[in-house]
């Protein structure tokens, strides 16, 4: 491994290893996973909020999205920003960390600290790039739920996540009905549809035509796929947004001119704000685990693993769901989430859907929404109750 | 038939009254709940703000659900902590298995279905029993208003206009009573309600029932060739 190599990403990994609290799994006890690949040995980065009780019966796994890390409500070591779910998680909140224990993990194939392409292949002493195996879902499950046995947790109180963290919690639940107490699949599908894939397909395109993706080795080479990344980012951030949302904020509107320039500048608000959305995004993120991140999500079909029936997916299933969809979410739409709750029906499990009604997109889970504050709540405490955990 | 569903079985319901706190319930509401077995799993179809699963939750430890129309009251109903979903009754019910529920509940929501026999048949099918209530068309007071004023009758429990009501297909007791028979159902229990609410504990013939009761519950039960 050639330090002179190591880039600002490499260094975004190594503080976050230093900050965040890290499980390391042996080569003895390798990741297998669904494409046939091994990884090892394996390193599983996670913050934890709160305490665990005596019982060991009030922790939370919340399962971060396809750009987001295990800080969920801490600051983020790399941006300074506070953490992705901070409307959420913290003292009083809806996941209450005097009350529960809640745990975030980055996910396998991650840049936060977990392994993942940016890591170094053992095999080769180099970075694994793209010879990192594909990931599914379900192999970040695996991983979680190796982090969990590490920790001493037998059963969850609740795994709660949107988006791609909603297909982790879809497949927690499939994969582990006896060890999910609750669980909240938000602004999520079961499923990944042609256009979810083509958008992601477009994203991924977008760095690897960057000549600096080097075919995946850029690190080695000492330069970043920057430009592609940025693009990939700024395509994807207009699926997060609603139309309506998007025209509220910028309309028309000229970035700090009074009239066009009749040049390919930034001229609308708009261009301006995805340049900015790009640009932050490379700072954080690795071009490399994008790509496959995005494939983990195109590959997403819990139907598909139990037949092709998604009820068979959750058969006998005793854990409580609580679906969450937004009105205005072109990409995972209601829709979605109602054929979910059709088939948690069909299987006689116990469910409640909520659809919030937001002019926010798909990003409408992150934000500050107060119906969705309050029907979180009032599902974590009513679980809580069933689960015999004390007030505080 | 159905040989329970005399006005005597009617009659002998009286004792119906959970032990739930007086006051704030419909009384309509505690009349469903004396009817449900304690630990039963039961969806309350048309739930609204979730009074009444609340009740049974809190009377008889049901591990209840709930389906309802409006979005809002859905939302409002898991911000209490209750298990419910958006849905429709004419639509949503079919999603749901055989004997998914030892109980499935319409508390006055029968009349504003768009296939009231289908729904029922759901019911029967997705519950081991069903419990349904509604206004009862044949009241006195709706007849006389249709004899002597030959307008729409608008009264303590039809209170809206024709033309805002969300009911469509408003039938009497004896209509239900019919109805249940022709799908094959037993009626394990029927109650008739006077306008305040209260079960009328009094014994009479067929026809006064449908002439005094304002509403009427009913306790269904699916009727099976040879099981158990």
């Amino acid at each position: 491994m050639s330090i002179a190599s190591e880039t600002l990403v490499r260094a975004a990994v190594d503080s976050a290893a230093a900050h965040g609290q890290i499980a390391t799994f042996p080569p003895d006890r390798p990741l297998a996973t669904d494409g046939g690949g091994l990884i090892a040995p394996l390193t599983v980065a996670f913050e934890t909020y709160g305490a665990l009780n005596a019982a060991r019966s009030n922790a939370i796994l919340l399962c971060h999205a396809l750009t987001g890390d295990q800080y969920a409500t801490s600051t983020h070591p790399v941006t300074g920003k506070p953490g992705w779910w901070d409307a959420m998680v913290g003292p009083g909140k809806p996941f209450d960390t005097d009350r529960y224990f809640i745990i975030c993990s980055n996910v396998v194939g991650g840049c936060m600290g977990t392994t993942g392409p940016a890591s170094t292949n053992p095999a080769t002493g180099r970075p694994y790039g793209v010879d990192f195996p594909v990931v599914t879902i379900r192999d970040m499950v695996r991983a979680q739920a190796m982090l969990i046995d590490y920790l001493g947790i037998e059963t969850l109180f609740c795994v709660a996540g949107g988006s791609m963290g909603g297909m982790q919690v879809l497949q927690w639940a499939a994969s582990y009905p006896t060890r999910v107490f609750a669980a909240m699949p938000i602004a999520t599908a079961a499923k990944h549809t042609a256009q979810n894939i083509a958008f992601h397909e477009v994203g991924r395109q977008a760095v690897m035509a960057d000549p600096d993706w080097r075919l995946g080795r850029y690190q080695e080479q000492g330069v970043r796929p920057e430009k592609g990344l940025a693009v990939a980012r700024m395509s994807a951030h207009i699926t997060y947004l609603s139309e309506q949302a998007l025209q509220h904020k910028f309309g028309r509107k000229l970035q700090a001119r009074s009239a066009p320039t009749f040049s390919f500048d930034a001229d609308f608000q708009i261009e301006s704000y995805l340049r900015h959305q790009g640009l932050a995004f490379v700072e954080r993120f690795d071009a490399n685990s994008y790509l496959f991140m995005t494939r983990a999500c195109d590959y997403f079909d819990i139907a598909a693993d139990y037949g092709g029936s998604l009820a068979g997916a959750f058969k006998g299933a005793k854990t409580r769901f609580c679906v969450v969809s937004f009105t205005s979410d072109w990409l995972y739409p209601t829709s979605d989430s109602r054929a979910i709750v059709q088939a948690l029906n069909a299987c006689g499990a116990s469910v409640s859907f909520v659809k919030i009604e937001s002019d926010k997109g798909h990003d409408a889970f992150l934000l500050h929404e107060p119906d969705f504050i309050a029907t979180t709540r009032g599902f974590l405490e009513a679980a809580a109750a069933a689960r015999g955990l004390e007030r505080k | 038939m159905n040989k329970d569903a005399s006005p005597k079985a009617m009659a002998q319901s009286g004792s119906l009254l959970g032990d739930g706190k007086p006051g704030a319930t419909r009384v309509d509401l505690e009349v469903i709940a004396g009817m449900v077995a304690r630990g039963a799993k039961v969806l309350d179809v048309g739930c609204g703000d979730g009074a009444l699963l609340q009740l049974l939750a809190r009377t008889k430890q049901v591990d209840g659900r709930g389906m309802e129309i409006s979005q809002l009251k859905v939302n409002d109903c898991v911000a209490k902590g209750l298990s419910v979903i958006e849905g429709d009754a004419d639509l949503d019910l079919f999603d749901y298995p055989e004997n998914a529920f030892d109980y499935v509940i319409l508390s006055l929501t029968l009349p504003a279905t768009h296939r009231p026999r289908e729904a029922l048949e759901n019911m029967l099918r997705i519950g081991r029993r069903a419990i349904v209530s509604f206004p009862n068309f044949g009241h006195w007071r709706v007849r006389a208003e249709l004899l002597f004023k030959g307008r729409m009758p608008v009264t303590a429990n039809l209170d809206q206009n024709w033309y805002d009501t969300p009911n469509i297909h408003l039938c009497t007791i004896k209509d239900f009573v019919e109805l249940v028979d022709e799908i094959g159902a037993n009626i394990e229990r029927g109650v008739a309600l006077d306008r305040a609410g209260a079960p009328i504990r009094v014994n009479a013939p067929w026809w006064l029932w449908n002439l005094l009761g304002a509403q009427a519950v009913f306790l269904l039960e699916r009727d099976r060739p040879r099981e158990e």
